[in-house]
């Protein structure tokens, strides 16, 4: 109470520093909202000055878009945001508003490309799985071009090569695109080294063009000799050494591909330059063949039946593969009153490798100045074409162009476009109508009453068995018996013991004993031969004394002696 | 309103801390309580520069505060900023009308409210303007009460950046733009402290 009222007595002394203090209060307090100022200034020179260009891309759909949201991105990094998304004028496209970031200014230049990356799924592969939760981004690629440029057109798919990357590209050359598209792996040697990146009809609509890229380094192995060919699908292919599938991978079975490969022998190794156009062939086989050169067509003209023969189907000279037909149509003579089937076919003589640079050198030799003269030649010395079965089971043709050195001599005009081959009906058209009626005579008979009978007869058979079975056979059983018996009793009258054999032996032993007295009958009558006449002399007297039972015998009965 | 006597024309001063009312005619620096020796001025100092100081700072930073994100949302790799207003429509939109409404009370009616309060106060206190001198009183009250409600907004992406942390499969990170907020709701607070009610009575002499 006291203090505060001292001063006051004094108050005309003392306001001086209280103002000063009060001055120095005031820009402290102004400081605050100094700082807040400063504050808010650098985050506007810093957003001002973060600011990269603001660019337009225009794409056909704004699916999975989003504004201040969507990001665009360069190998993954945030280098902008989608600030804006709006329709253009005639509402045909949509117009992407984006602030690229200030370090990422050089995407605002001619080359960068745009294009939406959303999940895709393809048969190929999948891609783009991270932007199933995150949603779509812009993916960018920058390009070499130095002017700037604000205005884009984005691309519907991604790019298939980014800026930059190690490869080269290659132009393929097909009659069609067969199951190929974007992104179709290309192998060499099964391992793949790079993809189709663009296909396009050619101008004239005879073709198609692919480009494919092969990633570095593998693109080194593209020589300026390799072939490239369609590996899609599965190659199914029945030799003589079996079945045989043939597919470069299990992808390619359903999303098709192109595989490429140096030619067997030599060949020129050097890697092929950038853009180098190659064809594309249809299989592996036609791809490695040596090239064939000039087709040359050729008409035949058959009399009979070419059930079997269809277009495409191959024409062999000598076993050779040289072409194949390309029409079938029939005509009708009318002199003849029959109709003949016209075979369009084209060959190439170049398949026949060195006969035919040989040939071509010889006909040259000879002054030939066309093919035509030159088949003509041959067609004097027998060329014939034959359609010929080719698979006895499916009964497929093919046209076979050999030499018949029976054949008539026919006309051949060399100057006819195309050319025409004369023609023999072939061997085996007749071998075929005589199987045909073998087979039609097997038909025949009577396979099924000869059957029947066959079982009946049978049957019969074995009723009889069954009686010889029943019957003869106790018969047999009791004969047997009998016979044994029998066999047994000769047994006992032939045993040594046995009277028939005794007086087989007495007999015997009388037997000699009437031969001993025949023989000195025989010598008496050799020494003695009158005694026929005149009887027995006296001095026989000795030769009676020693055996005396044997002279009458002799004696009396000497034709009985002779008899044994 | 113009019969009320203050207590600076009776020669009185009252302590802010203990309430005891002293006699003194002026009231000089460095003047304490008797009681509790807690310093005594007649109005707070500078109460009015201060106030403007600070409101002006509040206002400046008010800007990012609203401009730039207070928070991330991260949840399956899909990445969303949101500033105040953007959270406020998006809870509207997902049918949280009811957040909604609170979320904008709190982080944008309350600071507007604020300014605009405070503004006219120091605005109609320069002026010694007699207009409406009850309900500029009540009116800065309620500033007062309702001030530290704007801190909702910090409180959940606090709240929030330490809670949700899963991961790939969600997250929540605050972003700059609430520390501006959090400024903005303290510098407002103090303002509205260094503001003194009194100086709405007083008539003529504008001593401290």
């Amino acid at each position: 109470m006291t203090e505060p009222e001292q001063p006051r007595d004094e108050r005309d002394d003392l306001p001086e520093p209280v103002v000063q203090k009060r001055r120095v209060g005031i820009s402290l307090i102004w400081l605050v909202p100094l700082v807040a100022a400063i504050v808010g200034a650098s985050l506007l020179v810093h957003g001002w000055l973060g600011q990269g260009p603001s660019i337009i891309v225009t794409f056909q759909t704004a699916e999975g878009l989003e504004a201040n949201k969507t990001q665009v991105k360069y190998k993954n990094v945030v280098i902008g945001k989608v600030t804006q998304i709006a329709l253009n004028r005639d509402h045909s496209q949509v117009k992407v508003k984006i602030d690229l970031e200030k370090n990422a200014e050089s995407f605002a230049t001619k080359d960068t490309r745009f294009w939406v990356v959303r999940p895709r799924v393809g048969i190929g592969g999948v891609s783009g799985v991270d932007t199933l939760f995150s949603g779509a981004f812009i993916g960018a690629d920058t390009g070499d071009s130095t002017d700037e440029q604000d205005e884009f057109k984005g691309l519907e798919t991604p790019p298939p090569v980014l800026h930059g990357q190690p490869g080269r590209r290659f132009t393929l050359h097909s009659g069609d695109l067969g199951s190929l598209d974007i992104g179709s792996p290309v192998y060499f040697r099964r391992v793949q080294v790079g993809h189709v990146v663009s296909h396009a009809l050619d101008e004239n609509g005879k073709g198609v063009s692919l480009q494919v890229f092969i990633d570095g380094p593998n693109d080194r192995y593209v020589s300026k000799s390799s072939r490239f060919w369609n590996a899609s699908g599965v190659d199914v292919s029945l030799g003589a050494d079996g079945l045989k599938l043939n597919t470069q991978s299990l992808a390619t079975v359903l999303a098709g591909g192109v595989a490429f490969q140096s030619p067997n022998g030599p060949h020129d190794d050097t890697p092929a330059e950038e853009n180098t156009d190659f064809d594309l062939y249809n299989d592996q086989a036609s791809a490695m063949a040596p090239p064939d050169g000039e087709p040359r067509y050729i008409r035949m003209r058959f009399d009979h039946s070419l059930r079997g023969l269809r277009v495409d189907s191959p024409v062999e000279f000598l076993g050779i593969n040289v072409g194949k037909v390309v029409s079938l149509n029939l005509d009708y003579d009318i002199q003849t009153q029959r109709f003949p089937v016209i075979v369009g076919a084209v060959v190439y003589p170049e398949r026949l490798g060195k006969a035919h640079q040989k040939l071509m050198a010889a006909a040259i030799g000879r002054g030939d100045t066309d093919w035509s003269q030159m088949v003509g030649r041959m067609v004097e010395h027998g060329l014939r074409a034959q359609a010929r079965t080719g698979n006895l089971l499916t009964g497929q043709l093919y046209i076979a162009i050999d030499f018949d050195p029976k054949a008539k001599p026919v006309a051949f005009d060399s100057a006819a476009k195309p050319l025409e081959l004369p023609t023999t009906s072939g061997d085996f058209d007749k071998i075929q109508e005589q199987i045909g009626s073998i087979v039609d005579k097997i038909q025949k008979i009577p396979f099924d009453t000869i059957g029947k009978n066959l079982d009946e007869s049978l049957k019969q058979l074995s009723g009889t068995l069954k009686q010889v079975n029943e019957s003869l056979a106790p018969e047999a059983t009791k004969t047997f018996k009998q016979a044994q018996q029998t066999l047994g009793a000769a047994n006992n009258a032939l045993s040594n013991d046995s009277p028939l054999q005794q007086n087989l032996g007495q007999t015997l032993q009388e037997l000699q004993r009437t031969a001993r007295s025949l023989r000195v009958l025989t010598d008496y009558l050799s020494r003695h031969p009158e005694s026929l006449i005149r009887g027995k002399g006296k001095d026989a007297a000795p030769a009676q004394a020693s055996p005396p039972p044997a002279a009458p015998a002799t004696s009396t009965n000497p034709p009985q002696g002779a008899k044994p | 309103m113009t019969g009320v006597v203050t207590a600076r024309e009776r020669g009185l001063v009252g302590c802010h801390v203990c309430g005891l009312v002293s006699r003194a005619k002026h009231v000089p620096p460095g003047a304490m309580c008797p009681r509790c020796h807690a310093p005594l001025h007649r109005r707070k100092t500078n109460s009015l520069t201060r106030t403007w100081a600070l409101l002006i700072a509040a206002a400046l930073l008010y800007l990012p505060a609203n401009l730039l994100p207070i928070m991330r949302t991260v949840s399956l790799g899909n990445v969303d900023d949101n500033t105040i207003l953007s959270g406020v429509i998006e809870l509207w939109r997902n049918d949280s009308w009811d957040l909604a409404i609170i979320v904008f009370v709190a982080s944008i009616v309350v600071p507007m409210m604020k300014f605009l309060v405070l503004g006219t106060l120091l605005v109609s206190v320069q002026r010694k303007s007699r207009w409406a001198l009850k309900q500029r009183a009540r009116f800065y009250r309620l500033v007062e009460l309702v001030g530290y409600w704007s801190m909702l907004d910090v409180f959940v992406v606090a709240l929030l950046s330490a809670l949700v942390h899963f991961q790939v499969l969600s997250r929540v990170e605050p972003k700059p733009g609430v520390i501006y907020f959090g400024l903005v709701v303290v510098l407002t607070m103090l303002a509205s402290m260094s503001f003194d009610p009194r100086l709405i009575w007083d008539r003529k002499e504008t001593d401290d």
